[in-house]
């Protein structure tokens, strides 16, 4: 699978100031059923979007017009958590989020996103905080840089913040890499390692 | 180990990787486009459990979605040389309870599967973690997975479990006290005389949950109780094998007086039933205790989590949470529909009735556990009280299949996760114990199980 590669990124924010935002919210179970990797987009958020008569849910973030066409997602704390689902990851992609920033992410979500040209940014809570202030601001005109290469998050008004991100899944991320092609580079070490196994 | 990257990340060999019909279409499917093919098959085995209908299973399926994900994955593993384990199969069941229950699982592996609850496995001291569906194509093409090394976290549970205080008690209330990001990235071992006491099928249900409390995996170190349970299990080691496979699996516990990045510890003993309150793992009391009010909590987003969960739940604070009325009772899922999970259901039930109004159901973790089950006669006990008694998959646990919640409706689960919409959208889920479950069926309404005449032990 080739990915789009994620360099430097400016795009307009939307603001989910929510805490454990599980993978059954992002894409809930009846959607899951689907045999692609594409085709979540419309139910992203399904159940928090749509009401139980299908119309939209005006109240939901993410239906406000500020939160239109925004690539970047700003969340609370362990976004992601629960389900390993990937699909969770290729809803929120398809929907047009190219990378989400929040404190903390649940672990299998992260790397799910890394597998998928999406980049998730750690921020600390204050920063956060401070992005989410700035996005309610900013009303629906709110854009942020996120530079993968100097691992910076910037606005046009004076915040700048660096994050942390393992070197490995950082450069999967800049090159769009093939992490499986990338693994097959080392066959003579597996299958050295299968002659030894018991 | 086969190799470890100049980045840091280290190529882990997969022992054993199974796979189910929810999370592997895409992987076989990329296999397909790049040319690849499975690199040890005989190291890979598939099940359907997520969206399989438990009530009938004559073909064709009502759900055409489900049934072509289903024949999606039974044209993989015949394309691919993948063993399969498919609606016919005595052998078919919840991935997590086949796995231990065929001796597939052993201490010492790596496993992994397109799912969270992987982390069941490590009660048999093996290294188990839920992977997303690219590194289930990874592992089909190189059964490797590359992966950091995390770090580590001890959870001491030190005295022993009070009767009617189960397993799903202990890492229930583990993950009230630590929060569901409590362990987040960290190995979690399970250890102390409360662990050491417990079944293989009790440390399964522990280890299980361990990804509601963040960690990348949970682990107990195997000893004399992993052993008798694997011995003679149709894919363990032979008798031919068995001592000398058992002595290498003593060396595997963690050296005594080992260093953890982090500690947590847990008296057993005052540990009583649990039940949650919420929509997360983590919003779980004792079954004597009361609703929270958002005010108890310190944090602005804390208030506003509650505040939101209570709203869903149609709570008010205060409200005590026995008594509170169920409609529907749900024992089964990865966490709890192992046989002694189900005798346990079955004690409480036996010569009782469901309350009038209360829809109970109980769906056996697999085949297996479903005809061990009938062979006790627990499927006549469970009938009897007017539960029904059902094939086996996750069914309940996530509702993909028919098995959902209706809006609004409160259920006393076995089940691991109690998020919004979890069980179908618009239901309550309140997560606990089988006997608790159980007794909630009988009584129309949560209740302490202790107070019940069941003869626990």
């Amino acid at each position: 699978m080739t990915l789009t590669p994620f360099v430097r990124h400016t795009g307009k924010c939307a603001a989910l100031a929510r805490a454990n935002v599980d993978t059954d919210q992002i894409i809930p179970k009846q959607f899951l059923k689907r045999v692609e990797r594409t085709g979540f987009g419309p139910a992203l958020f399904h159940d928090w979007r749509f009401r139980p008569d299908g119309s939209e849910n005006p109240e939901f973030e993410l239906n406000q017009p500020e939160a239109a066409g925004a690539t970047i997602l700003i969340a609370g704390a362990n976004f992601g958590c629960g389900s390993s689902r990937e699909h969770a990851v290729w809803a929120l992609a398809e929907y047009g989020f190219r990378a989400i920033l929040a404190p903390s992410f649940a672990d299998i979500f992260y790397a799910n996103c890394c597998q998928n040209g999406v980049a998730p940014v750690r921020l600390s809570g204050d920063g956060i905080n401070e992005l989410l202030r700035r996005c309610r601001a900013g009303r629906g005109a709110y854009t942020l840089t996120i530079d993968l290469e100097v691992q910076q998050v910037a606005d046009a008004a004076g915040f700048m913040r660096t994050f942390a991100m393992e070197p490995y899944r950082r450069e999967m991320l800049l090159r769009g890499l093939d992490e499986i092609g990338r693994t097959l580079l080392e066959e003579p070490r597996i299958a050295e390692f299968e002659r030894g196994r018991v | 180990m086969v190799h470890r990257f100049a980045e840091g990340p280290a190529l882990l060999y997969v022992d054993l990787h199974l796979v189910h019909e929810v999370t592997s279409p895409q992987a076989f499917e990329g296999l397909r486009q790049a040319g690849r093919r499975v690199r040890r098959p005989e190291l890979t085995v598939a099940t359907v459990d997520h969206n399989v209908p438990t009530g009938d299973r004559s073909l064709p399926l009502d759900d055409p979605i489900a049934a072509k994900q289903l024949d999606a994955l039974a044209s993989n593993s015949r394309a691919f040389g993948v063993e399969l384990f498919d609606l016919a199969s005595p052998q078919q069941g919840i991935v997590h309870v086949i796995g231990p229950e065929l001796g597939l699982t052993q201490p010492g592996m790596v496993v992994v599967c397109g799912d969270s609850h992987t982390s069941t496995h490590g009660a048999f001291g093996a290294f188990a973690l839920g992977i997303g569906t690219s590194e289930v194509e990874h592992v089909l093409a190189t059964q490797c997975l590359v992966l950091s090394k995390p770090p580590t976290m001890e959870a001491r549970f030190t005295g022993r479990l009070s009767p009617g205080v189960t397993a799903k008690d202990l890492i229930l209330a583990l993950i009230g006290r630590i929060g569901t990001a409590g362990a987040s990235g960290h190995v979690l071992e399970y250890t102390g005389e409360a662990i050491r006491a417990l079944s293989m099928e009790e440390r399964m249900t522990v280890c299980n949950m361990s990804i509601e409390a963040g960690a990348r995996a949970g682990m107990i170190a195997p000893d004399e109780t992993t052993f008798a349970y694997l011995e003679g299990r149709p894919r363990a080691p032979g008798s031919h094998n068995w001592g000398r496979v058992v002595a290498a699996w003593r060396q595997l516990p963690s050296d005594p007086g080992a260093q953890y990045d982090r500690r947590v510890d847990l008296d057993a003993s005052a540990v009583g039933p649990q039940v949650t309150w919420g929509t997360s793992p983590g919003m779980v009391t004792d079954i004597t205790g009361y609703v929270p009010s958002p005010s108890d909590f310190p944090t602005a987003d804390e208030q506003q989590a509650v505040e939101r969960a209570l709203a869903y739940m149609a709570l008010a604070p205060g409200t005590p949470l026995a008594g509170l009325p169920i409609e529907r009772v749900f024992v089964g899922s990865c966490t709890n529909a192992r046989i002694e999970d189900l005798r346990a259901a079955a004690q409480v039930a036996r010569g009782r009735k469901v309350a009038a109004g209360v829809r109970a159901m109980v769906v056996p973790g697999s085949q297996r556990v479903k005809a061990q089950g009938e062979r006790e006669g627990l499927d006549r006990i469970f009938r009897e009280a007017g539960f029904e008694w059902r094939n086996a998959g996750c069914s309940l646990c996530l509702g993909m299949n028919a098995d959902v919640l209706r809006r609004g409706e409160r259920c006393a689960s076995t089940s691991n996760r109690n998020f919004e919409g979890r069980q179908g959208a618009g239901g309550r889920t309140h997560l606990m114990s089988p006997a608790m479950a159980a007794a909630a069926a009988v009584a129309g309404r949560l209740v302490d199980v202790r107070e019940w005449e069941v003869g626990i032990a």
